[in-house]
């Protein structure tokens, strides 16, 4: 480093490679001062003035708005605010041309000057040193600074580094013809200058400042070495002039010797690089409290009666400020015999481009308005493209200071070979214009580049679109498939839920499975009963085999299914005990077991159904005496019913039950068979029937022995129990013995009602009666209990 | 006799030797999937927009590398078709006619929903491929322009015919020079 410096104080310098001499053409604006103008009318501020983003408004139309007050904010480290060059009103915020070579329409702030010039307040600070680094960068920030050089990259990114800074080198070569506007800065304003440059000091603290200065600017070479004077750090470097110097990497090449790598920023070789002007708005705004909202910018060319340096607010129309400068357009036109405005460019004339409406602002980094006569620049009023082919001269290569094949990439431009342009390291073309400027074929290659770079951006832009949308497709079908296994997964489990409530056997979970359950039951019913039906009323006898048959018939039209054969197995088991019950019970005098298991079964029951079901055996036998086969059909048919319903009628029917049994047994006095009466008897039998199915089921889980005990809830109900099997047992040998002994049976049962007492008496006379049709009865129970037994256990499962 | 028989017996050796080799090497360097389809999938536009009558373009990518016609990418257009041919080694063919964009959209597109309009049906997020819209049922719903590829699927699904496709705007920073336009000189 120290070898550097001591070069640099011998005045030697790294050549960078090629570079041009163009005419100067400064004296047009050099010796005079920068003039101050008079407030124009319109202001146009457009919103984005700089590389980044713009921030987001803060006015409205119709608001009155203070010299310096900020128009936008954005909380975007890349966007720069914008302030309000003078006060004035708002008329409009709308979509105007901006400076850009598009000529497309931005987003921008009108503001109809007062004239008054009104500041906001301000806050001189006296002493920048007092003020900690963040709040220095805070005050860039809110000044709007963004480089004032020619690319606008916001200053408080530049200057917010970590890494410890070798040099920090002011950019004062100010290469291109024409231009004046940092070399009149430096000769009027090099104390601000220097404070400026004292508080980037105070940010960066580098090692060293080196300020490069083309040699064709004396005057201000001599005003900085006098500002300068008392800094130790400070080394003002006088360059020779040559086109490109003042590019940052051409200028750091120059200095130090070293450069950037393709792709890399300067600040990774701890280098640091500032255009003076911006050095002079730092100052402004730490020190002054001043925002970025004027800019010197000169105004040459022969085309300008007088082309002079002048302070422009920000968003000043370019016609405004050639207006002021006397720009002869009549002569123009009349000279060029043309109805198109004369070419103004904005920006110097190598790197410039031209603007289509006079109504373009002045933006922050508008160092030049350039209008030049048709004799100073025929080639800018000459609209056909004198282009003719390569001669493959290799011109272009020897000036390029990027040292890069300008030819080649020509070549590669028009054919859009992009990966060719790449590996040309097309992007690190500094578009100096150099290589145009020296192709005797006038070929305008830097076009050709700005084309191809556009191009290249553009198609990376849409490879990253495409890339975003491929994995947002993939993602999506990632997460339609996902969903489709989560909604299959879910309906499995709830299926899988469904069959577990199924098939708990706690009563509890009974509930929901019941309603299913019953219905099983309910169908399985109407196909044993239409299948125990035939068999039933063939025979007679109580015989074993007829069970079986029944059973078997049952067994097959029943569904064969997993669940039926455990149901199946456990009736065959029931069935084995009854009939190991049945037979010694039917061979001595049969039917009184069978009863008795009905009517025992009725009362551990329920001991209000006990009655109705006794009165339905009676009243069924009563209405149907002699006839067996019809008692049997109208047994099934109730049994049918007596299911489907089951559920619905409950316990309500035992009342209703009873009430029911008192008329049915006033009616049978009457042998009458009508529907009403059969209707009636049906529904008592459906009561008979639940509880025959809730006994019986208890009944079969063990011996007939326990499951009577097991019935015996009360010893008022086993009282009952004994009762009425001594009852039915004498019935069979005699018919008014029982009738009294039937008669004390339900008066224990109903604490001796008279009427209820009569009822039983009149129940036990028809039983004694029905005898004969008691024994076919008994049978159909049996050919019911296993039908019950299978739905009980399957209401279990 | 022997010479005959000693040269038969290192030729099998020699040939046994490079069998071993070669499938020694089938199964070493074997190259898992199909790579061409890769490559092609990364030619292709991904505005998954199934006018090629595939359902994306990786579909389309997998066909073109079974033999598909290589001229049915809209969105890609007549650049899409030359570079799909040079990766392929076949010829160049022009943009199949049913498959070409009427003659009135040159720019990209996105979808943008007239938002007074929206019911809220849903329709159009189902059909996005890239997700690319925004709402909930009987909710408004609205285009993330940012991620939009303009496919045009979106548009016929609505029952309200609430979405236009629009052209993206021109900006300073979408700008493409224009030679033509140009009219920066050089110094002479």
């Amino acid at each position: 480093m120290e070898s550097i410096i001591q070069r640099i104080t011998q005045g030697k310098f790294w050549p960078f490679h090629g570079g041009i001499h163009p005419p100067e053409q400064k004296h047009f604006t050099c010796d005079k001062p920068i003039r101050q103008l008079p407030l124009p009318k319109q202001l146009i501020v457009p919103l984005q003035q700089h590389i980044g983003r713009q921030g987001d408004l803060l006015v409205n139309v119709g608001d009155k708005v203070l010299k310096g007050q900020p128009l936008t904010q954005s909380i975007n480290p890349m966007a720069v605010p914008i302030h309000a060059p003078t006060s004035g009103t708002i008329s409009a915020i709308k979509r105007s041309v901006i400076a850009h070579p598009s000529g497309l329409s931005e987003l921008c702030i009108f503001i109809d000057v007062d004239g008054e010039d009104t500041w906001r307040k301000r806050e001189i600070c006296a002493d920048f040193t007092a003020l900690s680094n963040q709040q220095i960068i805070n005050k860039i920030a809110d000044a709007g600074i963004a480089g004032m050089g020619g690319a606008g990259f916001p200053t408080h990114i530049k200057i917010n580094t970590k890494p410890d800074i070798n040099f920090l080198i002011i950019n004062a070569a100010e290469c291109e013809p024409y231009i004046t506007a940092d070399d009149l800065l430096m000769r009027e304003h090099s104390s601000a200058i220097v404070d400026g440059i004292k508080i980037l000091d105070h940010l960066l603290s580098p090692a060293f400042i080196l300020i490069g200065i083309e040699d064709n600017k004396p005057q201000a070479i001599k005003a900085l070495q006098q500002a300068t004077q008392s800094i130790e750090k400070v080394n003002v470097c006088v360059l020779p002039t040559k086109y490109p110097s003042g590019g940052e990497k051409q200028l750091i090449k120059l200095l130090t010797g070293k450069e950037v790598a393709s792709g890399a920023l300067p600040i990774q070789s701890g280098i640091v690089v500032q255009n003076i002007a911006t050095c002079f708005a730092i100052s402004d705004a730490v020190i002054n409290d001043t925002p970025l909202i004027r800019r010197v910018v000169t105004l040459t060319g022969q085309a300008l009666a007088k082309p002079q340096n002048v302070w422009a607010l920000l968003g000043t129309p370019v016609s405004y400020l050639l207006k002021q400068t006397g720009f002869n357009t009549e002569t123009d036109l009349n000279d060029s015999q043309t109805t198109t405005m004369p070419p103004v460019i904005m920006g110097g004339p190598m790197m410039g481009f031209s603007i289509l409406n006079e109504q373009v602002p002045v933006v922050k980094t508008s160092n030049c308005i350039l209008a030049p006569s048709k004799t100073e620049m025929p080639s800018a009023f000459d609209h056909n493209s004198n282009e003719v082919e390569c001669i493959r001269c290799g011109q272009c290569a020897d000036v390029c200071p990027s040292q890069l094949l300008p030819q080649e990439l020509q070549w590669s431009a028009k054919a859009k070979d992009h990966v060719q342009l790449t590996k040309l390291n097309l992007f690190d073309c500094i578009d100096c214009g150099a290589c145009a400027y020296v192709c005797p074929s006038q070929i305008p290659l830097v076009q050709y580049y700005r084309v191809a770079k556009a191009e290249i951006r553009q198609q990376q832009q849409l490879e990253l679109k495409a890339e975003k949308a491929k994995d947002r497709f993939e993602a999506r079908k990632l997460r339609l498939e996902r969903e489709k296994i989560a909604r299959e997964e879910k309906q499995k489990k709830a299926a899988a839920a469904r069959k577990v409530a199924m098939n708990k056997k706690t009563p509890a979970a009974g509930a929901a499975k019941s309603a299913v359950a019953a219905a099983l039951a309910r169908v399985k019913a109407k196909k044993a009963a239409s299948s125990s039906e035939n068999p039933a009323s063939v025979t007679n006898n109580t015989d074993s085999n007829n069970v079986d048959i029944e059973v078997s018939t049952v067994k097959n039209s029943a569904e064969i299914t997993d669940e039926k054969s455990q149901v199946q197995a456990a009736i065959e088991r029931a069935k084995a005990k009854r009939l190991a019950k049945n037979k010694p019970a039917q061979q001595q005098a049969a039917s009184s077991d069978n009863i008795k298991k009905d009517i025992s079964a009725d009362t551990a029951a329920n001991t209000y159904a006990d009655n109705a079901a006794a009165k339905t055996e009676a009243a069924k036998t009563t209405l149907a005496p002699a006839d067996d086969k019809k008692a049997k059909i109208a047994a099934a048919i109730a049994k049918a019913k007596a299911k489907s319903k089951a559920k619905q009628q409950g316990k309500s029917e035992d009342s209703k039950a009873t009430g029911k049994a008192g008329l049915v047994a006033t009616e049978t006095q009457t042998p009458a068979q009508d529907d009403k009466k059969a209707k009636i008897a049906a529904a008592i039998a459906k009561a008979k029937a639940k509880a025959q199915a809730k006994a019986l089921a208890k009944k079969q889980a063990g011996h007939t022995e326990q499951a009577l005990i097991e019935e015996d809830l009360t010893t008022e109900k086993q009282a009952t129990i004994d009762n009425k099997v001594t009852t039915s047992a004498q019935a069979e040998q005699t018919d008014t013995k029982p009738q009294t002994q039937r008669t004390t049976a339900p008066e224990n049962n109903l604490a001796a009602d008279d009427k209820k007492a009569r009822i039983a008496a009149t129940v036990a006379k028809a039983k004694a009666k029905a005898k004969a049709a008691a024994k076919a009865q008994a049978k159909i129970d049996a050919a019911e209990n296993s039908i019950d037994t299978e739905n009980t256990n399957e209401e279990r499962q | 006799m022997i010479n005959i028989l000693i040269a038969i017996v290192i030729l099998g050796i020699i040939a046994a030797l490079f069998g071993a080799l070669l499938g020694y090497a089938s199964v070493k360097y074997h190259v898992e999937g199909d790579p061409i389809v890769e490559q092609l999938d990364a030619l292709l536009p991904q505005t998954q927009c199934g006018q090629c009558g595939y359902p994306g373009c990786k579909p389309y990518a997998e066909a073109v590398a079974n033999g598909e016609l290589i001229n049915k990418c809209a969105p890609g257009g007549e650049d899409t078709i030359k570079k799909i041919a040079d990766l392929m080694g076949v010829e160049v063919q022009p943009l199949d006619e049913s498959h070409e964009q009427d003659s009135s959209s040159n720019g990209p597109k996105v979808a943008f929903i007239i938002e007074a309009d929206c019911i809220g049906c849903t329709k159009c997020i189902q059909a996005c491929p890239v997700d690319a819209i925004m709402g909930a049922a009987k909710q408004m719903h609205t285009v993330i322009a940012d991620e939009c590829t303009g496919c045009d699927l979106c548009v016929a699904p609505c029952p309200v015919d609430c979405i236009e496709m629009r052209e993206i705007p021109d900006t300073p920073q979408s700008w493409q020079w224009d030679l033509n336009k140009i009219a920066v000189k050089q110094l002479s």
